[in-house]
């Protein structure tokens, strides 16, 4: 395991490089990126590692459309939207153990907007933290696998959601603890623009900048639905920049399916800034499926064994370039 | 006699148990001065944690403090932390997390503030949520013993406690003994003198229970007194004993007379099939402002009311 937090480590140096130059003029930039892939070996372990990811994002689209037509039921608009930025945190950033889930020093990840969790789930499954094939439970009477995240049955599930709201707040608390005591471990968590209409998500909006929680890094899956329609309808959240922003995070706005954008957002958030971190990821609802994407139906609703098919055939069909 | 808040017992307690356990954190909404938390944040200020008026963030980051090892105390009113039900049954009862949660100013014996800042019906709430245990101590030593408990073990607490201040009930030697319900006053050895009703009791009413019962003991009637500091789990075993040598059960509790103690008492009559009575005196509707003691006497909560309530179920 240690080996690959080192090669993680190295690859996250690596794509530094570039990153950095890209702040620059890009036109300036351009013609040196040029010549710096074709000798910069670093360049190329940037470009291997983002397709390396891109292919496990696919795979595991593929995963969550399985396991919710097994189940019958289940949410796989937010799952899709999801399920990029969770492939590179339990494949890139995140330090985690898979055989040793309680690993005290591990990052911690929180699926706050607790439905998405076939995406969670298919990360977990995907990293070692039980069979793939366990996927295909979800939901059945007696299986691990619940409609919602369960902490203390499945391992590598850190706290129970799926009231939302809530998982933020937990998420604060282990931010908390980790600071205490001076570990470096991170918390990670993911929450919901519907989700974002709960009162509580703004309670911990106020108390994570007090508690200077810059080892808290929130991403909030943008994708502009939720069960009633869309969001800017059922109660607008804009202007989202400028409220988080006011309540003095750390904001970036970034396309949440963009592998070299989440890379590079994560990168910022490195280092002590003092304030918790807030990465708006604009996202699309059951994206990667044709007929899923941005359609609100598809929101909490199951494919039948045909409509499964289609899907998988759509996404297999996706390019990695 | 000494007299003491069984907040304030909790405050002095939970500062004194913070020298030695270093994983003990403090969290409050607002309501330090008034949860009597003052102390353990004067004395351990990078433990103590402010959260402002916001206690579904309380509850959500204590249950984040304790996934990641801290034993958390969570405190405020009863009526708004218990207010937040379903932060805490996600968060605290569902995840099992290692919460203490501290409501404080329970019942109407909080006076002149009047029915929003009385904490009524937390025990009926949270009675239906798995994997809480429910603590309401009598006097200052029994808090002390019963936060020292609390720290010790692993799981989620809730622990109501008074803005009034008690009398002591229990003496130097009492040992607090989770789950197991408290004979504060024995039945007479003579059968002529027992009426055939045991009082149980719980909170700050145990005192009130316990001189009528010893005011009744003068007129030649002898009432056996059980304070229940365990409301959840309840101590089965002794209610059973009890409802085996008398005919009523007079449960009393400064609480809405649905869902807390007389509730819990009558659960383990019907379950038995015993058949026999349970008077369940409580709050019947909303509590409101007063004095404790004039609210006390309107609630037939003074130890002359609970005597009279005992004669007229002779």
């Amino acid at each position: 395991m240690l080996s690959k937090f080192l090669s993680n480590d190295i690859l996250l140096f690596c794509y530094k490089i570039p990153l950095t130059l890209k702040k620059r003029n890009k036109k300036e930039v351009r013609p040196m990126m040029k010549e710096l892939k074709s000798t910069q070996p670093a360049l190329h372990l940037e470009e291997e590692e983002i397709k390396r990811l891109k292919e496990i994002a696919k795979e595991l689209r593929i995963w969550i459309i399985r396991m919710i037509q097994q189940a019958g039921s289940g949410h796989p608009g937010g799952s899709l939207s999801a399920i990029d930025i969770l492939t590179v945190l339990y494949f890139n950033t995140m330090r985690h153990r898979a055989q040793e889930p309680e690993w005290p020093l591990r990052d911690r990840f929180i699926l706050s907007k607790g439905h998405g969790v076939p995406a969670l789930y298919a990360v977990l499954a995907k990293s070692g933290y039980f069979p793939m094939e366990e996927l295909l439970t979800l939901r059945k009477t007696n299986s691990l696998l619940q409609g919602h995240p369960v902490v203390n049955t499945v391992p590598g599930i850190e706290a129970s959601t799926g009231s939302l709201g809530q998982g933020l707040s937990i998420a604060q608390g282990i931010a908390l603890a980790s600071k205490m005591d001076g570990s470096l471990y991170r918390v990670y968590c993911m929450i919901g623009d519907g989700e974002s209409q709960e009162g509580q998500i703004w309670e911990t909006a106020m108390s994570a900048p007090k508690f200077s929680l810059d080892n808290l890094v929130v991403f909030l899956d943008y994708n502009k639905g939720q069960i009633d329609g869309h969001v800017h309808q059922i109660m607008d959240l804009e202007p989202l920049v400028e409220k988080w922003t006011a309540f003095n995070w750390h904001v970036q706005e970034i396309d949440g399916h963009d592998i070299a954008k989440i890379l590079s957002a994560l990168d910022k958030t490195k280092g002590n800034v003092g304030k918790p971190h807030l990465i708006i990821a604009h996202t699309v609802k059951g994206k990667g499926v044709s007929f899923m994407e941005n359609n609100i139906d598809w929101h909490g609703k199951a494919p039948n064994p045909e409509e499964a098919e289609r899907a998988i055939k759509e996404i297999e069909k996706i390019e990695i370039n | 006699m000494a007299l003491k808040a069984t907040r304030n017992s909790f405050g002095e307690t939970i500062a004194k148990l913070a020298e030695k356990n270093m994983q003990i954190v403090v969290m409050d909404a607002d309501l330090g001065k008034s949860t009597m938390t003052g102390e353990f944040a004067k004395k351990f200020p990078d433990r103590y944690f402010e959260m402002g008026i916001a206690e579904q963030n309380l509850i959500g980051t204590a249950a984040g403090l304790s996934l990641a090892g801290k034993i958390p105390f969570a405190t405020s009113f009863a009526c708004f932390l218990v207010g937040r039900y379903e932060t805490i049954r996600m968060s605290v009862s569902y995840s099992n997390s290692n919460v203490k949660l501290v409501g404080t100013h329970a019942g109407i014996g909080i006076g002149e503030d009047g029915n929003s800042q009385m904490g009524l019906e937390d025990i009926a709430l949270l009675r239906s949520l798995p994997n809480i245990a429910i603590l309401q101590p009598s006097d200052d030593l029994e808090t002390q013993q019963a936060v020292t408990w609390a720290v010790n073990y692993k799981g989620p607490v809730y622990l109501r406690l008074t803005r009034q201040k008690l009398p002591d009930i229990h003496k130097e030697n009492y040992n607090f003994q989770f789950g197991k319900g408290d004979l504060v006053k024995s039945p007479s050895q003579l059968k002529s003198k027992n009426k055939g009703i045991a009082l149980i009791a719980t909170g700050g009413v145990v005192y009130n229970s316990l001189q009528a019962s010893e005011e009744l003991e003068k007129d030649g009637i002898s009432i056996p007194v059980v304070n229940i500091h365990t409301i959840k789990p309840l101590d089965q075993d002794l209610i059973l004993t009890l409802a085996k040598d008398y005919k009523t059960l007079l449960t009393i509790e400064d609480h809405n007379s649905i869902g807390g103690l007389g509730s819990a008492v009558s659960e383990v009559i019907a379950d038995h099939g015993l058949g026999i009575k349970v008077v369940r005196h409580g709050i019947p509707g909303f509590g409101h402002s007063g004095s404790p003691e004039e609210l006390y006497e309107k609630f037939s909560f003074s130890s002359s009311k609970i005597k009279e309530l005992i004669r007229s179920i002779i």
